[in-house]
């Protein structure tokens, strides 16, 4: 019998604090593929210090990461982004240290996006999910440029009974997050996201989803703002055949019930 | 209009073109053309990516014996009748310059298309020392009537509509008919190339840029579309190019390997129109050509690029592609970046040439995107250079206190995880609470250029680890664990097991009990 894969998840700072639900969806996922999944404690993967030129705050992080995760088979991680950080910066953040290199090394070997991981390394090629409704797919620039990522999410999408896909135009173009960009450079950010709001709503779906919440945050918060009829989710929750959690910045259940007497 | 440098108000200047509709206008011809054109072209050619590999090694082999190439350059040009001049500065190339066109007795000089002469302002100095710079490639001649900055490496006037430029030519070309029509853009190249035609045959001196110096043969190369440059080259009796120390490479075979991507990288062509290879000056048989010909090699803080962590930028080919496909240049353009040199590529090399004081602002404004890098025919690294700034602006304290002090607090909380899970945690149900009636925000404190435009989603509650915690130690609420399936055949009609399903909401933003803390 072929063990269970223990996977570490490295739920990410924005699911940890903002949507939870998304590291439920990716555990979901992971326990159906046959891993077995623990969350050792952490906070963040340390991109914002390195992105502003912070490398000892990156470092402390990073040490951090690589000791909470050095005892699973595999790092999974439900945002292109961060799994980026891992995979492709840590080794360059301890280029050259004898003592934290090949530790480095060795995590950002066995780190993976959660779809990357799931068709990759897990051959996943069902899933019970249904959802009733035309999506359009945003490839974050880390997914589909560090990472490779493109055909994994859209292959699982494939499966999901009941789901058409509706691509967007410019799907490898930003969407203008960038981080601590869009509080820095908001007017710039506002103008990248305003023509991804618009591919999105021209694509005629009423669902849009992506693998990361950083982009998602983004351009949900555009279509909100502009009251765009579209739904936004992380894909883990479709996959999971997770529906019920309202989309980002929707109200919740309750309180819409209690807004209408 | 003026030229001079402003990249330290970046984010002013990009406030501004954010809000002139003409310029975005243009903006969006970049936007929508260069890159489907591009793609088209290289999917027309399977082994691009090979050739982008081959590309970046010629460079990097160069770079890497480049003092043993300039020296080998040198001997040719000589050995061909030339002169070569080494100007570590740019006030010294500028110097040479000036000396050599004093010492042909010049009153005009025509100038092919040029980057590093817009970098080291070598019209500037021509002019207030009596000798009139003409630009001839029609880009940069616009532009140098405006009195402007290029905003384009490649397309210096893409900035301009029709009637801009028409305004122009009226004001400029004084003598016309005022009834003219300039409406086509046919109309107003014949206008600019008669102008040009006199200019061409009165000049003295030529100056011409290069896009390659090869060393086995002393040759300078210039790729153009107008074949302005093969104008200025041969009319004048002195030649003088103007080239920084990167454009070396070994041989014309190399040379050939880079026209291959360079083109296709530019303007989705296959080949440039013109391709001039300049060898030295008129030889007795030659049935034209200058009688001098002069290569001023520009240093101007290359060396010290070449031997830091900055060497990779120094294999760029002046393609133009980083900035065609960048979506800060799609929303900004080129002047926002307040020099010669605008998107990815000049946000790494003006830094180095204006100081991280001044320009710092241009490696921070990226998303680290990556589409620079994807498309660059020489693999440049960009995103990583860009951050290489960065780590230089931090280290020298530079960047706003706010965002400053923002991330020092980030990073107390991030590198204390116990620390981070109760504050985290205390406000993150505070905000779920805050936010829980409208499920966003329109505004919040410390994000309002975010929500200036858009809304921010509300938190949904208790943190995922909180809740996995809950969930781990037997909170029967929390606690459901779907049994790993043997993948997944059979419909899934179980609920999800995420404890932010209808069933549980109404605890969302108050946690059954406190976690428990495990201090390290």
């Amino acid at each position: 019998m072929v063990l269970p894969k223990r996977v570490g998840l490295l739920v990410t700072c924005l699911v940890d604090l903002i949507r939870p639900s998304v590291g439920f969806a990716a555990v979901r996922l992971l326990e159906e593929a046959g891993c077995t999944v623990d969350v050792p404690s952490q906070t963040c993967c340390g991109q914002p210090a390195f992105n502003a030129g912070d490398r000892s705050t990156a470092r402390r992080i990073a040490e951090q990461v690589i000791v909470a995760f050095e005892p699973f088979d595999y790092v999974v991680v439900p945002s292109g982004s961060c799994a980026g950080q891992v995979r492709l910066h840590y080794p360059e953040l301890f280029q050259g240290d004898p003592a934290w290199q090949p530790r480095a090394d060795a995590v950002a070997a066995k780190t993976f996006e959660l779809t990357q991981f799931l068709v990759d390394v897990c051959g996943v090629d069902a899933v019970a999910a249904r959802c009733d409704a035309t999506v359009t797919y945003h490839d974050s620039c880390s997914s589909l440029r560090e990472l490779g990522v493109r055909d994994q999410p859209r292959a699982l999408l494939a499966r999901v009974d009941g789901l058409t896909l509706a691509e967007s135009v410019d799907t490898d173009v930003c969407c203008g997050f960038g981080g601590t960009f869009c509080v820095k450079y908001p007017e710039i950010s506002d103008r990248m996201v305003g023509k991804k709001a618009a591919a999105v709503t021209a694509s005629g779906a009423g669902m849009l989803l992506a693998a990361d919440l950083g982009c998602l945050i983004n351009i949900a918060g555009k279509l909100l703002r502009d009251g765009a009829p579209v739904e936004v989710r992380h894909v883990a929750e479709v996959l999971a055949g997770d529906l019920d959690t309202p989309p980002l910045g929707a109200p919740s259940p309750s309180t819409r019930e209690k807004a209408t007497p | 209009m003026s030229r001079a440098a402003t990249s330290e108000k970046f984010a002013e200047n990009a406030r501004r073109a954010l809000a002139d509709t003409a310029l975005q206008g243009a903006l969006g011809f970049v936007e929508t053309n260069f890159p489907a054109r591009r793609r088209a072209v290289v999917e027309a050619l399977p082994e691009f990516d090979a050739l982008r590999d081959s590309a970046r090694d010629i460079k990097a082999h160069t770079l890497a014996h480049l003092d043993l190439y300039l020296e080998a350059y040198e001997a040719r040009v000589r050995a061909s009748g030339g002169q070569v001049h080494f100007a570590p500065t740019a006030a010294d190339a500028n110097r040479i310059v000036l000396d050599i066109c004093r010492a042909a007795g010049a009153r005009t000089v025509t100038k092919g298309k040029s980057m590093v002469s817009e970098e080291i302002g070598v019209n500037e100095h021509l002019a207030a020392h009596g000798i009139v710079p003409v630009e001839t490639d029609l880009g940069e001649y616009i532009i140098q009537i405006r009195d402007e900055l290029p905003s384009h490496i490649i397309m210096p006037a893409v900035h301009l509509d029709r009637r801009q430029i028409a305004d122009d030519f009226r004001r400029v070309h004084v003598g016309l008919p005022a009834d003219r029509d300039l409406g086509t853009a046919a109309a107003l190249l014949t206008e600019a190339r008669t102008t040009l035609r006199e200019k061409f045959l009165a000049a003295d001196v030529g100056i011409t840029g290069a896009n390659f110096l090869i060393a086995e043969t002393g040759s300078s190369v210039i790729v153009t579309n107008e074949g302005n440059g093969d104008l200025t080259a041969t009319l004048p009796r002195v030649h003088i190019v103007l080239a920084s120390i990167e454009k070396l490479v070994p041989t014309l075979d190399d040379m050939a390997q880079l026209l291959r991507v360079l083109a296709r990288s530019a303007t989705a062509q296959e080949m440039s129109v013109y391709t001039t290879i300049f060898t030295g000056p008129r030889r007795p048989d030659d049935p034209d050509g200058p009688e001098q010909y002069h290569v001023v090699i520009v240093d101007n803080g290359r060396s010290a690029m070449l031997a830091g962590e900055f060497r990779d930028m120094l294999r760029c080919i002046r393609c133009g592609a980083c900035m065609n496909h960048c979506p800060v240049y799609h929303a900004v353009g080129g002047h926002a970046y307040g020099f010669v040199y605008p998107g990815p590529m000049g946000a790494v090399l003006t830094p180095s040439l204006l100081g991280v004081e001044r320009a710092g602002s241009l490696p921070d404004a990226s998303t680290f995107c990556g589409r620079c890098e994807a498309v660059c025919p020489v693999r440049i690294p960009l995103p990583r250079l860009m951050r290489f700034w960065r780590d230089r602006a931090f280290s020298r304290g530079l960047g706003s206190t706010v965002s400053r002090a923002g991330l020092a607090a980030w990073g107390v909380l991030a590198k204390r995880p116990w620390l981070y899970r109760a504050v985290t945690g205390a406000v993150m149900r505070l905000l779920a609470r805050l936010g829980r009636s409208r499920g966003r925000f329109s505004t919040l404190p410390l994000a309002g250029g975010f929500t200036a435009t858009r809304d921010l989603a509300a938190p949904q509650g208790a943190t995922f680890q909180a809740q996995w915690r809950r969930r781990a130690a037997g909170d029967p609420a929390a606690a459901h664990r779907p049994a790993p399936a043997a993948k997944a055949t059979a419909l899934r009609t179980v609920p999800s097991g995420n404890p932010h399903g209808r069933a549980s909401e109404p605890t969302v933003a108050e946690p059954v009990r406190a976690e428990p803390e495990t201090r390290p």
